[in-house]
């Protein structure tokens, strides 16, 4: 079990936050279909880092960036995401 | 081949069992095959074995970057079972479950399958009708599926909490005879086996690196082993698909996630089917040293790790206590985890890709131990053919970006939402 | 003195013994039957990697079976039987598999056995009543778990000196410290090997750890190593099969460390020879730690085999204590030993060994090429040592070898993980010679492998160090190898005629030691992990006795029976004053979320694929959503509640993915809108008002002109300010009425006062399902079952033509426009009811080409109509199928129709 740097409440165990998806498949609001269908069904899943969007669900609830090594799970940043007016 | 027998083993008694060959060769690499399958797993040794049988190839290597049957086949809860809900699924996994009734004797290597019943509990009327209408759908396309009452399910399973009180109280279940568990290891070498006196070159030790192109098309690999040319290479590596294809500057519609397993110490028989739920996530079963094996949901986040997450399997623990309460004496010896290829709409992937000559058979997730034959045979088909097998013709890899997905749970392209 | 039974007969024992420890005091040294060939075993070590000596102790629910013996402490009372032998320990039927050994060798039931699948599990049905060890328990388990999470600076495994010491000065420096030890005793390879005053020097130490605020455990193992530091612990808190206090068996503890220190020194491995597995043979320094800790002489006439200095300790222990040590067989050559005053032989390994079943009695050694022989009634031998590497292994750390010990080491690791004491520098050995005869040679004791079984294997092609293990299944008994990798990866690299770390190595996986289920489980076991959540009204739907039905993790009336009638009964009647008159009912569950800003609308036609922003104020509308692939997945109504607010409702089953997918909306894709998107599930209890005289009710309540249907209005009813929302599922003119949910039961008493007046009912889910059925209202999960377009439910007309929906993009894929997807339609029954799941087929034996999804009745009229998915079921009303289920052998005939049977036109909604 990780323990994730949550930029709001600082380290925390992973069974607080929930994994949702990567950050290469978010599907921007305005992606032609091509685009959006590429992003959605296609993923980079390296044996290696990638970003990945985790939210912190059973704490602050925000939602994060956590860079990670797939193998070894070193996480090497975790960047707080949402509106910039959220404290 | 020496053919394996009673008789041969008796005759092995007086010898001390010294008259044994390999089961399997340990060739060089040759510069160049016919067909090329990287992943020495159930599956790409199986469709080895059925592109020299059935089509007559002869020029076939499996390449493996470990040892054979070391990934998730190696690795899994055997469950062998074809009821699936949508009719692509079961048309396919049914093949295969015809093929495994006949495995041992086909390779002449027994696999001990064992079909000891797989049962899917319902706990609510709700459960109850889903239940029956998976098993309807079975039943009008000629595959067995059998309903069972309370009492049913009671007789067969007499350590089930049948308790009306219970978080999930057992209100019956939905048997599927024929299905049961394997000895997953034995498929592996008995597809090896079988394979090698066919004349298939099975190479360990030799992991993929890279793909030799040509324009468009592969006609190569690099290999840890060095190049070896190939007029057709095939894509068989389960959890690594998406860094295999990668290789090739292909992104799948798969992400890698970690799904453990446990087992616990040998006792006297007291599960004597595959007991799975609708509404727990844990399915459960005895193996024949008696080690009760039991699985969970996958841990839900991308991993190559290898390594399972205490929560993950402590939970998987929880419920299948809840579910047979006389397990909690027993002692877990051993968890273990493998990386699986979770596809994005939970069915398999397997047919070409946009690179000539180059296949994918993967995105099996949590459940390709049971269609090993059918994998093997289907692919074999399109790799022999260069076109998909009617089975697996509805697997193919641009469904997504089409449309046309197959989407059991229907729960959509997010594999943690599965 | 404390009394235990084994085997149905009562001994005694002294304070402080393991079971092993006062079956030798008792002279007994038969105690189990291996798992093959049923060999007779005794007691082989005194710590947790003993591999025969295997017992079922404890009665009912608290059975443990396959319990070492020298891992469980006596108690008074205590009940151990032994286990895998019938009809008793010492005359054992399945002994006859010893005899078939030379045909049953290693993976030999790959080879035979065929024919029919069925064949197969007739031999399997007596393979599995001969393997398994104990029986499990059947009845439940009387004791609890309990499990805590812990944090430390210094995590300290193992509490012999080296781990002592470490965690004194951890303790001292002021660091929070943490010291487990999984024996009932700290430093007990010190009290085995020291003096007294070492024994002082723990007790000083202890409790100077615990001056500095450290906490030590004992009886308890670190047994799993996982990511950033964290280590499982599981604690004994009473003995296997013992009653405990406070109930709680055991305790599980999740410790997240910032240093994980491990001192936990090393096993000592057995040798290979012929009958090396006869009761009577034992690890020296297992024999040294009967004698000095135990005070029990395993044996009077003692040969000791070594390849090293620690197996005198043992021949000097042994002497003391008046055993008689009749030879030494050192594999080295002189002068080791020379001036240990004992008769050592040089160069010397041993052979075999002679005996009964419950002894040893004969000593054969190959000493310099010449074969000797001693009557002995104990061997004590010492491989050398196997550094307990596996938590630095589980951390993903990496080995080194240390040609000296002939041991693998401790290397790197990318977590913050040391290994100190012997685990760290093994004691130094002699590397003996291969085994010449590898017959009856065990290395696995527990599950017979033979040098002969790895050799067998190798010369199968089995010679990756994974496939010899799993081909022969070394490794794989309860003891998880921990006495025979190394034997085995020796053999390995001698067949491939390579050093031992060229041979590969296996990985070490959690647990340590194995763990008992309940253990993980803790608490969790009752309800299977799954909470509960309560209506806020449940007081009140409880004091009315009615049947529950769960939904997620709610649990919701689905009917309230009065005076005997069934679920149908009840759910018809409910259903009939719904149509008839008025009914009530609970709706809290749905997903609510409050959606305010200036932005609001634009962010609701973000997640919603119908218009939102044409709403008047004090208006609403039926909408649906798509996921980013663009199938339905849920659907609600939506509700301008003033200018720049919202209310959004949506289905239970779905409500925490919606409210997961508006989050995933707002903060990641839409930081820049000006909006607020709050869950309001909860906040907000629900009661739904419905039939003709729902109307009345309504302007009774609230003392006004309810709401038109569709539009909503603030109102009071019972002193409480409450939302009234004018919207349908049933058909009915109805009204949802919202309140926050502490004060929602004086709402609830009002209205149902006001609708039993009338004459009107409660109803539950099953009339729910009656109504929105016979009105052709989706459900989610039913008809929305994550695979149907907005066309394939006849939905794309109340598309947002502007698009900028989630999921517009994914429902333009091709394959979603051709023919042949399942369409929503209606069902009518020609002939018999439509059994709910059941497939549509054209005539029986063809294959599906649609189901029904859901069925009921026609309230009023009667007569069984249902909703299902047909393969392009729009162009096919009128056909006739048949409604097939197997399963339950029934079946209807159906015509196909519109999928509404109730007041197409919406007349009732009208006031
Ligand atoms: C814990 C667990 C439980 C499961 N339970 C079940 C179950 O009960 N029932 C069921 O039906 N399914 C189950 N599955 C799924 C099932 O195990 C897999 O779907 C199936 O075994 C996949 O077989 P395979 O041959 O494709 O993959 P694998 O056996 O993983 O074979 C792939 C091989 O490719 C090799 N490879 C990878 N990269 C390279 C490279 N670059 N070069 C060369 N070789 C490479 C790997 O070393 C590996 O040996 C389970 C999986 C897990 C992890
Ligand atoms: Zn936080």
């Amino acid at each position: 079990m990780m323990l994730i740097p949550c930029p709001h409440c600082g380290p925390r165990a992973q069974s607080e936050f929930i994994y949702e998806r990567t950050v290469d498949s978010v599907v921007p609001l305005d992606a032609p279909t091509d685009e959006a269908m590429t992003k959605l069904f296609t993923r980079n899943n390296p044996r290696g880092v990638d970003d990945e969007i985790w939210r912190h669900t059973y704490g602050c609830r925000a939602w994060m960036v956590v860079t990670r090594h797939r193998v070894t799970n070193e996480i090497s940043e975790c960047r707080a995401i949402g509106p910039e007016a959220l404290p | 081949m020496s053919r394996y027998s009673a008789l041969s083993l008796l005759r092995g008694a007086l010898n001390g069992q010294r008259h044994w060959q390999p089961a399997w060769r340990d060739p060089e690499p040759k510069s160049y095959y016919d067909v090329i399958i990287i992943g020495g797993g159930g599956h790409g040794l199986a469709t080895a074995y059925y592109l020299a049988k059935v089509h007559g190839l002869k020029n076939i290597a499996v390449l493996e970057k470990g040892w054979i049957g070391g990934g998730n086949t190696g690795r899994n809860t055997t469950i062998v079972r074809s009821n699936y809900r949508l009719e692509p699924l079961h048309n396919l996994f049914e093949f295969g479950l015809k093929l495994w009734h006949g495995l041992s004797d086909e390779l002449n290597y027994n696999v001990m399958f064992s079909p000891r019943g797989a049962m899917f509990l319902g706990h609510s009327d709700a459960d109850m009708v889903k239940l029956a209408e998976r098993g309807d759908a079975m039943r009008c396309d000629g595959i067995d599926a059998d309903l069972l009452t309370r009492d049913q399910v009671a007789k067969l399973e007499p350590l089930l909490d049948m308790s009306r009180d219970a978080r999930f109280p057992i209100q019956g279940g939905l048997i599927q005879r024929r299905g049961g568990t394997a000895r997953h290891d034995a498929v592996a070498w008995g597809y090896a086996r079988g394979a090698d006196s066919l004349g298939v070159d099975i190479i360990q030790k030799c992991e993929v690196t890279g793909f030799v192109r040509d324009g468009d098309a592969v006609v190569g690999v690099e290999t840890t082993r060095g190049r070896i040319g190939a007029g057709r290479v095939g894509i068989c590596v389960a959890g690594h698909s998406g860094h295999v294809a990668g290789l090739a500057g292909l992104k799948l519609p798969v992400e890698s996630q970690t799904l453990q397993a446990m087992v616990t110490e040998g006792v006297k028989p007291m599960i004597n089917s595959v007991i799975m739920s609708q509404s727990l996530h844990c399915y459960i079963s005895q193996s024949d040293k008696g080690g009760v094996v039991f699985g969970g949901d996958p841990d839900n986040w991308p991993s190559y790790a290898q390594r399972g997450h205490p929560m993950v399997m402590e939970g998987a623990v929880a419920q299948g206590l809840a579910l047979v309460p006389a397990l909690s004496r027993l002692r877990m010896v051993r968890t273990w985890s493998g990386v699986t290829d979770m596809s994005f709409d939970g069915a398999p992937i397997i047919g070409e890709t946009p690179v000539r000559n180059l296949f994918l058979n993967g995105g099996w997730c949590y459940g390709g131990f049971k269609a090993t034959p059918a994998s093997g045979w289907t692919y074999a088909h399109t790799l022999a053919t260069g076109k998909p097998h009617a089975l697996n013709a509805p697997f193919s890899l641009d469904r997504f970006e089409r449309g046309a997905t197959i989407d059991e749970t229907g729960s959509g392209p997010m594999p943690n939402s599965r | 003195m404390i009394n235990f039974s084994f085997d149905g007969k009562v001994y005694t024992a002294q304070e402080g013994d393991t079971l092993a420890a006062a079956l030798l005091r008792n002279g007994i040294g038969l105690v189990g039957r291996s798992f093959k060939y049923h060999r007779p075993r005794g007691i082989m070590t005194a710590g947790v990697e003993e591999p025969n000596a295997l017992v079922t102790v404890g009665e009912g629910g608290r059975t443990e079976p396959n319990t070492r013996a020298t891992d469980v402490f006596v108690y008074e009372g205590l009940v151990a039987k032994s286990q895998n032998r019938w009809p008793n320990l010492s005359f054992d039927i399945g002994s006859v598999f010893g005899f078939a050994a030379p045909a049953l060798s290693a993976g030999f039931y790959y080879k035979t056995f065929f024919g029919s699948a069925k064949k197969w599990m007739f031999y399997e049905y007596f393979i599995r009543k001969a393997a398994g060890l104990g029986n499990a328990p059947t009845s439940s388990d009387p004791d609890r778990f309990s499990q805590r999470a812990a944090f430390c600076d210094i995590l300290v495994v193992g509490a012999g000196p080296a781990g002592m010491q470490a965690a004194l000065e951890a303790a001292e420096s002021g660091k929070r410290v943490i010291l487990v030890e999984q024996d009932n005793i700290l430093g007990p390879s010190l009290i085995r090997d020291g003096q007294e005053q070492d024994a002082d020097w723990i007790n000083a130490a202890a409790a100077r750890i615990r001056a500095a605020n450290g906490l030590i455990l004992t009886r308890t193992t670190a047994s799993g190593y996982w990511e950033h530091d964290l280590v499982t612990l599981t604690q004994r808190l009473s003995e296997p099969g013992q009653i405990p206090q406070n109930n709680v068996a055991q305790r599980l503890w999740h410790v997240r460390a910032g240093q994980v220190i491990l001192a936990t020194g090393s096993i000592e491995r057995p040798m290979a020879f012929a009958h090396n597995d006869r009761p009577g043979v034992m690890l020296s320094q297992a024999v040294r730690s009967y004698v000095r800790r135990f005070g029990v002489v395993p044996g009077k006439r003692v040969v000791i085999a070594t390849n090293n200095d620690d197996a005198y300790k043992t021949a000097q222990a042994l002497k003391e204590a008046g055993a008689q040590i009749v030879a030494v067989l050192d594999a080295r050559p002189a002068p080791a030993g020379a001036n240990s005053g004992h008769r050592v032989y040089n160069n010397a390994t041993p052979l075999s060994t002679k005996g009964a079943r419950h002894c040893l009695k004969n000593v054969s050694a190959l000493v310099d090429g010449a074969t000797l022989e001693w009557d002995a009634d104990l061997l004590a031998v010492s491989g050398g040592f196997t550094p307990v590497v596996h938590l630095h292994m589980q951390a993903g750390g990496t080995l080194d070898w240390n040609a000296d010990a002939q041991a693998f080491v401790p290397a790197a690791s990318r977590q913050n993980v040391t290994t100190i004491g012997g685990a760290a520098e093994p004691q130094p050995i002699f590397k003996m010679a291969s085994v010449a005869k590898p017959k009856k040679s065990f290395i696995d004791f527990q599950n017979d492998v033979t040098l002969s079984d790895v050799d067998l294997a190798w010369a199968e092609g089995y010679r990756s160090v994974e496939h010899l293990k799993r081909y022969t299944t070394l490794g794989m008994a309860t003891d998880q190898g921990k006495l025979s990798n190394m034997a085995a990866l020796g053999r390995l690299a001698e067949k491939q005629g390579v050093a031992i770390p060229e041979a590969g190595l296996t990985t070490f996986r959690p647990p340590y030691t194995p763990v008992t289920m309940g253990l993980l489980a803790g608490a969790g076991a009752k309800d299977a992990g799954a909470h509960v959540r309560r209506l806020a009204l449940y007081d009140l739907h409880a004091a009315k006795n009615p049947i529950w039905q769960p939904l997620g993790y709610w649990f919701r009336p689905r009917a309230y029976p009065i005076s005997g009638e069934s679920l149908a009964q009840a759910a018809l009647r409910e259903a009939k004053a719904v149509r008839n008159n008025v009914g009530m009912t609970d709706v809290s569950t749905l997903a609510k979320f409050e959606v305010s800003g200036p932005d609001a609308a634009a962010f609701l036609e973000i997640i919603c694929a119908t218009t939102v922003s044409k709403l008047a104020a004090g208006r609403g509308r039926y909408t649906f959503m798509l996921r980013e692939d663009g199938f339905v997945f849920d659907d609600g109504t939506v509700w301008r509640l003033d200018e720049n607010r919202y209310l959004l409702t949506s289905s239970t089953g779905g409500a925490d993915r919606m409210a997961t997918h508006i989050s995933y909306v707002r903060q990641y894709l839409c930081p820049h809108l000006r909006v607020s998107a709050v869950n309001v599930q909860e906040h907000y209890a629900g009661i739904a008002i419905a039939g003709p005289k729902a109307k009345a009710v309504l302007t009774t309540l609230i003392g006004e002109e309810p709401p038109r249907h569709m539009s909503t209005v603030p109102a009071v009813i019972a002193g409480v300010p409450v939302i009234i929302l004018a919207a349908s599922y049933s058909g009915e003119r109805a009204f949802e009425i919202y309140i926050t949910a502490s004060v929602a039961a004086t709402v609830w008493a009002a209205c149902e006062a006001e609708v039993l007046h009338i004459g009107g009912a409660l109803y539950g889910l099953e009339a729910m399902e009656f109504l929105r059925i016979e009105k052709g209202h989706l459900v989610v999960g039913g008809e929305v079952d994550g695979r149907m377009t907005p066309h394939d439910l006849a939905l794309d007309k109340m598309l947002n033509k502007a698009g900028g929906y989630i999921g517009a993009s994914g429902l333009a894929r091709p394959a979603l426009a051709e023919t042949g997807r399942r369409q929503l339609v209606g069902l009518e029954a020609l002939e018999g009811d439509i059994p709910e799941g059941s497939m549509l087929v054209s005539n029986e034996g063809a294959s599906p080409q649609g189901h029904v999804s859901a069925a009921a009745f026609r309230i009023i009229e009667g007569g069984s109509v249902a909703l299902g998915q047909l393969v392009d079921g729009f162009s096919r009303h009128g056909e006739i199928l048949i409604a097939s289920s197997p399963t339950r052998g029934q079946k209807a005939r159906v015509r196909v129709v519109a999928p509404h049977f109730y007041d197409h036109a919406g007349e009732r909604y009208r006031d």
